[in-house]
């Protein structure tokens, strides 16, 4: 593992991903759609986790990459897809001047801590992690026998929080019911008590030589069902004619009589 | 190179995400910002562990992310109840409490 | 020093003297309706029963030698605070037991009077109870062992005063005389308490005992200011000048009323006060002489007053105030005056409440009308009323052996005892007592009818005439009885000293001339409204007549001299408090409201605006924690 200077691979590791670290953030900011902030901030993290690698936390790195890019994120995209994946922010500002004052005093903000922090620490070496990880045996042990020793009790009280935080998002999304759930049988009675027509509707006439929803069905007298032909067409009078000849013609075509209509369809 | 430079990272991480929560107007990228500028500051912990040669800091980012874990579940649902209600993830919504 | 003796015996019932006029007020002022049918009885018996304690006292009294004649009852601990110590006490001496025959007996023949003169009113009961509580208060002044139990029933009798002379409180006038009475009332209520602080101070103790044996070892400039504090509150309570102006008015009150307080009893409690105070006014000759003054300048102004007015109580209220300022100016002689500033206190007390219950017997019978230019030839319809009003009349005025002129001839012989000069004045106010009281009967039982149409006279009930006729025996023979056979000048000189200087003439001289002009008086106003016609409406007369109906101008002086200051000084404290107490707070308030709706607009609902100024006051603590660095 790497000491407390920093190496050259240790700089070609930082310069990359620190890089697409930053592309990542900055693209998390201008992305117009909610999904690819998502996954411009995935990206982030990710090469925050190569980054926590590279300064000796390699069990930062995983817990990163499973609770952050694994749990955190998807929880995003499940709540962007409850949302709606397609809503992107509208380009008008509805504070007068927060973008431009928020912009300022970000780079600001930025300026300052950047210059603050090179002016204080450029000069200072670093000690480096290898005793400290080497001292329990690892990384992970180390860290274990902090946080089950000196910390047992944040960590503790964490795990209290996590409980309560899993029971605050469940009251909080709870949709409680107002009314016994209708059974089938109601919603069958209702369908008939509202008076319309409760079952299919007559399909459109089907016949050797028209095959179109233009084409009326013919009721048992020989007469055409209005029913038969979609709204629309009807509206706009696009019914097709179904002539005498016609009911004649598929009759002979069946070979029946003709005293009686239809009885034999 | 120096360690310091994951600090400045850091804090340019830090400066991006404060933006983007200034900024943006869609409830779940504030969100996101607001994670981001965690993950900064976890930067800063663990290049200082790193500096001072003891593991303190890495254990409190990973109390970060304990917490940061908690709060995004909690904010995630204040979202989806917000949505259910108006119809909108957009932050300035629900401004109803003011003057 | 005479010596104090504890109440035993019949004096050990002093406090019922009080206590039963006391709970005859409670209940009829608290028993309500139910007490309606039966209440006035009860008040009379209360009072009545007072009245014949207070003669077995008398004749108990009497059996004592000199010394042993003051009694005092301690009836509870009152305030006792460090060195300052009240109790309830009451003293019985020779000069508290005049006054408590005075109150309740006249009180007692008021009270039965006011059966007849109220028994229309509605509101009986609650008149009845008034007169109760008046008496109690009244016999607490008086029987008062402190200055502060004395205070007690000063305010006592104001507030009884104040409700009776507004007792017909849906006259507008009537309620504006209540509270002239009382505002002026409290003028010289503060010279009371004043005057209480600085015997205090002064003396270490406010018990009559005490003060009165320490008062030569005062200063005399303390004396004297404590005897014009007293000046100032007896001017108040008997309408002296220059706190005159409330009297006049008080007669809207009902008439009984008038007799028993506003001539009798409780405009006397000035005198009582000062010849109670003797003591101090010996030591402070300064203050005697402002008695004296303001005495003598009542008794004119009383007078002329009573000259000019056409409404037969206000006329007779003049002559109150000119009678007291004869008895104010007789305490203010000193040890020659005392006595007959008492005496005349109880022959006026007489002569006078049967004077004003003659004139409400006129008017009972005039359908209420004040105004004499409408009576006239009286005398046949209401004999039992002239007769007792001409006893009255020629008390008054001073014709032996009524009993006016004992007493007042006994004053004016003190005048010249003193000097000559206030003699003579005194002497032509009794000329024009002669004239103005003659004006009166000429104008009300002589003369023609000038009756108003709808007018029946007619003779009083018994019960309001047998009052008068008692009242009118006391006022024949009361002077002889008190001068000759109670020899008053010995009764009351352990308590207010006597003496006498002898005059350069003979007393017989003085005598006659006064007897002279008195009569000169009376022929002057006999010719004047009896030989002559008097018009229906009043001639517009002389300066001094114009001045005299407008009361010598008392009010308009109290307008010019304390009313309008007084206003402008409110109405300029209230611009002040509108425009500079309040403009400042409202500016204030306005200023913060203000910065308030505009700062408020920063809370615009808007988290993002919220993270923006976190974000701003970050950046802040990071540049100054920067700079600090640097």
């Amino acid at each position: 593992m790497t000491g407390g200077e920093v190496g050259t691979g240790e700089a070609i590791v930082f310069w990359v991903s620190g890089t697409l670290a930053v592309i990542g953030a900055l693209g998390m900011v201008i992305s117009r759609k909610a999904v690819h902030s998502a996954l411009f901030i995935a990206l982030t993290m990710v090469n925050l986790a190569i980054l926590y690698v590279a300064n000796s936390a390699p069990f930062l790195g995983m817990v990163q990459i499973i609770v952050y890019t694994g749990a955190v994120m998807m929880l995003f995209l499940f709540v962007l897809m409850v949302v709606g994946v397609d809503s992107s922010d509208s380009l008008i500002e509805t504070i007068k001047g927060q973008r431009v004052a928020g912009l300022l005093l970000g780079i600001g903000f930025s300026i300052l801590l950047i210059a603050g922090i090179g002016n204080g620490l450029m000069e200072t070496s670093s000690v480096g992690l290898n005793a400290a990880n080497s001292a329990q045996g690892g990384n992970v042990e180390g860290l274990a026998a902090l946080m089950f020793g000196p910390y047992l009790i944040a960590f503790e009280v964490t795990a209290a929080l996590l409980i309560t935080a899993a029971m605050g998002a469940m009251i909080l999304t709870h949709r409680e019911r107002w009314m016994p759930k209708r059974t089938q049988r109601e919603l069958s009675q209702d369908r008939f008590a509202s008076g319309e027509h409760p079952g299919q509707l007559p399909p459109p006439g089907v016949y050797a030589r028209h095959n179109a929803v233009d084409t009326p069905a013919l009721l048992p007298d020989g007469s055409t069902s209005d029913l038969s032909i979609p709204e629309p067409l009807r509206a706009r009078e696009d019914v097709r004619d179904v002539d005498h000849a016609d009911i004649e013609e598929v009759r002979q075509l069946s070979g029946g009589s003709s005293s009686t209509e239809g009885e034999d369809r | 190179m120096n360690p310091a430079n994951y600090v400045l990272l850091s804090a340019l991480l830090f400066s991006i995400g404060a933006i983007g929560v200034l900024v943006r107007r869609n409830a779940i990228i504030v969100f996101m910002s607001v994670e981001l500028m965690l993950n900064a500051a976890n930067l800063a912990f663990v290049a200082f562990a790193r500096m001072n040669g003891n593991l303190d800091g890495q254990v409190v980012a990973f109390f970060v992310m304990v917490v940061a874990a908690a709060e995004v579940v909690v904010g995630l649902a204040i979202i989806v109840t917000i949505f259910r209600t108006r119809r909108s993830a957009s932050i300035d919504e629900p401004n109803l409490l003011k003057y | 020093m005479t010596e104090i003796i504890p109440a035993e015996g019949i004096f050990g019932l002093l406090w019922v003297l009080i206590a039963l006029p006391a709970v005859g007020a409670v209940i009829l002022l608290f028993g309500g309706r139910r007490t309606n049918s039966w209440g006035p009885y009860l008040g009379v018996l209360t009072v009545v029963g007072s009245a014949v304690l207070g003669v077995l006292m008398l004749l108990a009294m009497m059996d004592q030698p000199a010394e042993q004649r003051t009694v005092v009852q301690n009836v509870y601990d009152w305030v006792f605070v460090g060195s300052f110590q009240a109790s309830f006490a009451l003293q019985l001496d020779q000069l508290s037991m005049v006054f408590v025959l005075l109150i309740t007996i006249v009180g007692a023949l008021i009270h039965i009077y006011s059966l007849g003169y109220m028994s229309h009113d509605p509101d009986r009961r609650k008149f009845f109870g008034y007169l109760n509580l008046f008496v109690a208060a009244m016999l607490i002044l008086v029987l008062a062992n402190n200055y502060l139990l004395l205070y007690v029933g000063w305010e006592g009798v104001g507030l009884a005063s104040y409700l009776l002379i507004g007792f017909w409180q849906q006259k507008p006038t009537a309620a504006a005389a209540a509270k002239k009475a009382f505002i002026i009332n409290r003028v010289g209520d503060v010279g009371l308490s004043l005057a209480i602080m600085l015997i205090f101070v002064t003396f270490g103790s406010i018990t009559f005992q005490d003060v009165f044996g320490q008062a030569s070892e005062a200063s005399e400039g303390t004396l004297t200011a404590i005897g014009l504090l007293l000046l100032l509150a007896a001017a108040g309570k008997s309408a002296q000048f220059p706190l005159q102006a409330w009297l006049l008015d008080a007669m809207e009150g009902p008439t009984p009323v008038s007799a028993l307080i506003h001539a009798a009893t409780m405009v006397t409690a000035g005198v009582y006060l000062i010849a109670r105070s003797n003591a101090i006014y010996d030591a402070a000759a300064w203050a005697a002489t402002a008695v004296v003054v303001v005495g003598l300048i009542t008794i004119f102004m009383g007078a002329i007053i009573g000259s000019a007015k056409d409404d037969i109580k206000k006329s007779l209220a003049g002559s109150t105030m000119s009678q007291i300022g004869y008895m104010v100016f007789a305490a203010g002689l000193g040890p020659i005056g005392y006595v007959f500033a008492i005496f005349h206190l109880l022959t006026h007390g007489v002569f006078k409440a049967g004077l004003f219950l003659g004139a409400g017997s006129v008017m009972h019978g005039m359908n209420d009308n004040v105004n004499m230019r409408r009576y006239g030839a009286l005398k046949g319809v209401m004999v039992i009323t002239f007769i007792t009003f001409m006893a009255g009349y020629l008390a008054i005025i001073g014709i032996p052996p009524f009993s006016g002129f004992w007493s007042k001839d006994e004053i004016i012989h003190a005048a010249f005892e003193r000097n000559w000069v206030i003699g003579a004045a005194a002497i032509l106010a009794a000329g024009i007592t002669g004239f103005y009281m003659t004006r009166m009967i000429a104008m009300t039982f002589f003369g023609k009818k000038r009756w108003e149409d709808d007018a029946h006279p007619h003779e009083s009930p018994a019960v309001m005439t047998i009052p008068l006729i008692i009242l009118a025996i006391g006022s024949t023979f009361l002077g002889m009885a008190l001068l000759f056979w109670g020899n008053i000048e010995e009764w009351l000189e352990p308590v207010v000293g006597y003496e006498s200087v002898p005059t350069p003439l003979p007393t017989s001289f003085y005598i006659a001339v006064t007897l002279v002009v008195v009569i000169i008086g009376a022929i002057i106003g006999w010719v004047m409204y009896a030989r002559k016609d008097v018009p229906v409406e009043a001639p517009r007369g002389n300066a001094l007549t114009r001045a005299a109906r407008q009361d010598l101008y008392g009010d308009a002086v109290n307008d010019v001299l304390v009313v309008e200051p007084t206003y402008r000084t409110a109405q300029a404290l209230t611009t002040f408090d509108t425009k500079a107490v309040d403009g400042f707070v409202n500016w204030t308030a306005t200023f913060v409201g203000d910065l308030a709706r505009r700062l408020r607009r920063s809370q615009s609902g808007f988290a993002r605006s919220y993270a923006l100024s976190m974000v701003g006051g970050a950046l802040i603590v990071a540049l100054a924690l920067i700079l600090v660095r640097l």
